[in-house]
């Protein structure tokens, strides 16, 4: 088990690696592949009105001419240690975690992102926590009522559910059960949950549910599938000669063994969910990360989408390094090994 | 558990009827594929799925004439359409009429129904074009992954982990903050279709890969395969001329699944704004246009309805596909 912790860690790192190379690649390389010069790269940190001079200045200072491997040793740098920028009207000191300044406000990015993050990751949280409980309890309802009015019903919603995109159910739920019915609160309400814990469940109720239908789709089916699997398994008859209640063999025995592959799909399904999570947030007007992102891509402010780009990747790589943890305790192969 | 062999005089003479049914004819040995084609036909779920996507298909190459035919150019303003004092549009139900068959967008009064048939292709198009590049990458590395195994196999085998594990989206919406308006030799949406396919392609890919590295782990087992290797084959000729034919089927069953998977998110970015830019009609660009009037459901609704149908229906189809080539499912 140590081993395997060791292997996963490694694991999660490399991803960060990987990842701040990406990351770098598209704001500082893939331009360039365009065709971008570093003047003209430089006048996005700048803005569009600097003189060429000032151009030229900015470009030399943020390393534009250096060699590509330089210029990622300063970005990983500057993440971890701080940075220093010369703006030529004295040096400004960047702490740790140093994503940059903003260059239509000129403030840090770090303290934006830390105040958007709760919104993105409550609601990635909240309906990771629904869609899972959501998926399984339907799944394995219909596996073991094969063929019923139930089962059906549910795997027909199901395959609706995977093909219906986000945007779309948002925006029908928000005109019914918002604007409509008045059940829930307009788009756009978020209360910080240490404010108000009943009011910050109650304004995310609607965008965790819309989230949590897709991926729960997903799930049933999943779980539909490995449960008719092995409910038919011989320890399963084993099981039951033993004389034990139903509710165990079908929950001790039965999801037990069919919630490891689900585990493993839930490891990797976080990409997909901080997607999920910004296209929930745009359709809900939640001021969260993707809505930060999507603002500063429309005045082309580079460090904040860079900034968002880490946070939520790292989100991804640290939530599936936990999955990974948590399938040591289920999976015995592992545990044991 | 098969009955012992009768080999008494009775079983000669009593035929069955499906042999009697085709007496004369030789018996021909089906295949893989028409056993498959079989299934497949008496799966009408998925033939209705099927069907919808070659009419989709076919509305995204004759969307011209379709356009001519029974509306007004997609871009085309009709202000004459439009209230004034509310800029909704005219009339019940959003202005639909035998004129405007799905109605009019609200503010400026393009014809809703142009506008989603003139959509059709750049999704088909970004779909289609993505999944193929994910299908070359995917093919290429599953099948050295599975054949040489080892240390090539670790490799590509936490690639694809990490690859899997990708936010994919997110920077999907940082790359196409970067590109610029010119480049690699295209501009506007030409250079943003072109990067849309690569982007949606390069990191979609190790759903094919797994697939293909796990048959060609079985396929590396097999006879056929010892033999050419005894024959003195190169590795070359067996992953081209003995492995890689016997991966079409399940290669086009995880293509035909993956293409909604790539329709959801061209729609998806252009929905943020970050996709193909308007005026092009695109579903995606037409449902964010369409945040902004809740009072019109038919504004938000038809494109809506158009993104659902396509991907139902590729999933559909896909599904049925999968299920006549796999045996486990009968």
């Amino acid at each position: 088990m140590l081993t395997y912790i060791i292997r996963r860690l490694i694991g999660a790192f490399a991803m960060l690696i990987v990842i701040s190379m990406v990351t770098f690649g598209i704001f500082y390389v893939v331009p360039q592949w365009a065709g971008a010069t570093p003047e003209a790269m430089a006048s996005r940190y700048v803005g569009r009105a600097a003189t060429p001079e000032t151009v030229h200045l900015v470009a030399e200072r943020l390393g534009f001419y250096d060699p590509v491997v330089v210029q990622y040793g300063n970005f990983v740098k500057g993440i971890f240690a701080g940075a220093q920028y010369d703006y030529g009207a004295g040096v400004e000191q960047c702490p740790a975690p140093c994503f940059g300044y903003s260059f239509i406000s000129g403030q840090p990015v770090w303290p934006d992102l830390l105040d958007r993050m709760p919104v993105t990751f409550s609601l990635a949280i909240g309906a990771a926590v629904l869609w899972v409980i959501a998926g399984v309890t339907v799944g394995v309802v219909s596996a073991l009522r094969r063929g019923s009015f139930f089962d059906r019903l549910t795997m027909g919603t199901a395959l609706a559910g995977v093909s219906l995109p986000i945007f779309f159910t948002g925006m029908i739920s928000l005109v019914v059960f918002s604007y409509g019915l008045g059940w829930t609160p307009p788009g756009g309400s978020y209360t910080p949950i240490d404010e108000n814990p009943a009011l910050w469940a109650y304004d995310l109720l609607l965008p965790w549910i819309t989230l949590a239908f897709l991926f729960a789709a997903t799930y049933a089916r999943l779980t539909r599938a490995g449960m008719l699997e092995t409910m038919g398994e011989d320890y399963i008859r084993t099981a039951r000669a033993k004389g034990l209640k139903e509710r165990q063999v079908v929950v001790k025995h039965g999801l037990r063994a069919t919630l490891t592959p689900i585990l493993t799909l839930f490891g990797i399904d976080f990409g997909l969910l901080i997607g999920g999570a910004i296209l929930t947030e745009t359709t809900y007007t939640l001021p969260g990360l993707g809505q930060y992102a999507i603002l500063a891509i429309r005045t082309q402010d580079m460090p904040q989408v860079m900034g968002v780009v880490l946070v939520a990747a790292t989100f991804v790589v640290v939530a599936s390094l936990i999955v990974d943890l948590l399938y040591a305790v289920v999976d015995p192969r592992v545990r044991l090994s | 558990m098969t009955a012992p062999l009768d080999v008494s005089g009775s079983a000669t003479e009593a035929q069955p009827e499906s042999v009697l049914a085709g007496a004369g004819k030789d018996i021909q040995g089906r295949s893989l594929t028409r056993i498959a084609w079989m299934r497949l036909r008496r799966d009408k779920v998925a033939l209705a799925g099927g069907g919808v996507v070659v009419l989709l298909i076919l509305v995204a190459i004759f969307s011209s004439p379709i356009i001519a035919l029974f509306g007004h150019p997609p871009l085309e303003f009709h202000q004459d359409q439009i209230d004034p004092a509310t800029l909704l549009p005219k009339g019940a139900a959003g202005g639909m009429s035998s004129d405007y068959l799905l109605g009019v967008e609200p503010v400026n009064g393009r014809d809703i129904f142009s506008r989603i048939v003139a959509g059709a292709w750049i999704s088909l198009l970004i779909g289609f074009l993505a999944t193929v590049v994910s299908v070359i990458i995917g093919t290429v590395l599953g099948v050295i992954a599975g054949y040489f195994g080892g240390w090539v196999d670790q490799v590509i085998g936490r690639l694809m982990d990490v690859f899997l594990a990708f936010p994919l989206l997110v920077f999907a919406i940082a790359l196409a903050g970067v590109v610029p308006d010119h480049g690699f030799g295209l501009e506007g949406n030409g250079l943003r279709i072109a990067m849309l396919i690569f982007i949606i392609g390069f990191f979609s890919w190790p759903s094919i890969g797994r697939i293909v590295r796990g048959q060609t782990l079985s396929l590396r087992e097999r006879e056929f395969v010892d033999a050419a290797k005894s024959l003195g084959a190169r590795h070359g000729y067996i992953l081209f001329r003995e492995v890689l034919p016997n991966l079409m089927a399940p290669i086009l069953v995880y293509a035909t699944l993956l293409i909604p998977t790539n329709i959801l998110f061209e729609a998806s970015l252009s929905f943020l704004g970050v996709g193909i830019t308007p005026p092009t009609p695109t579903w995606g660009g037409m449902l964010s246009e369409a945040v902004r009037f809740y009072t019109l459901p038919h504004f938000v609704i038809f494109p809506g309805l158009a993104i659902f149908i396509t991907v139902l229906a590729f999933n559909l189809f896909g599904d049925g596909l999968r299920d006549a080539f796999d045996p486990r499912a009968h």
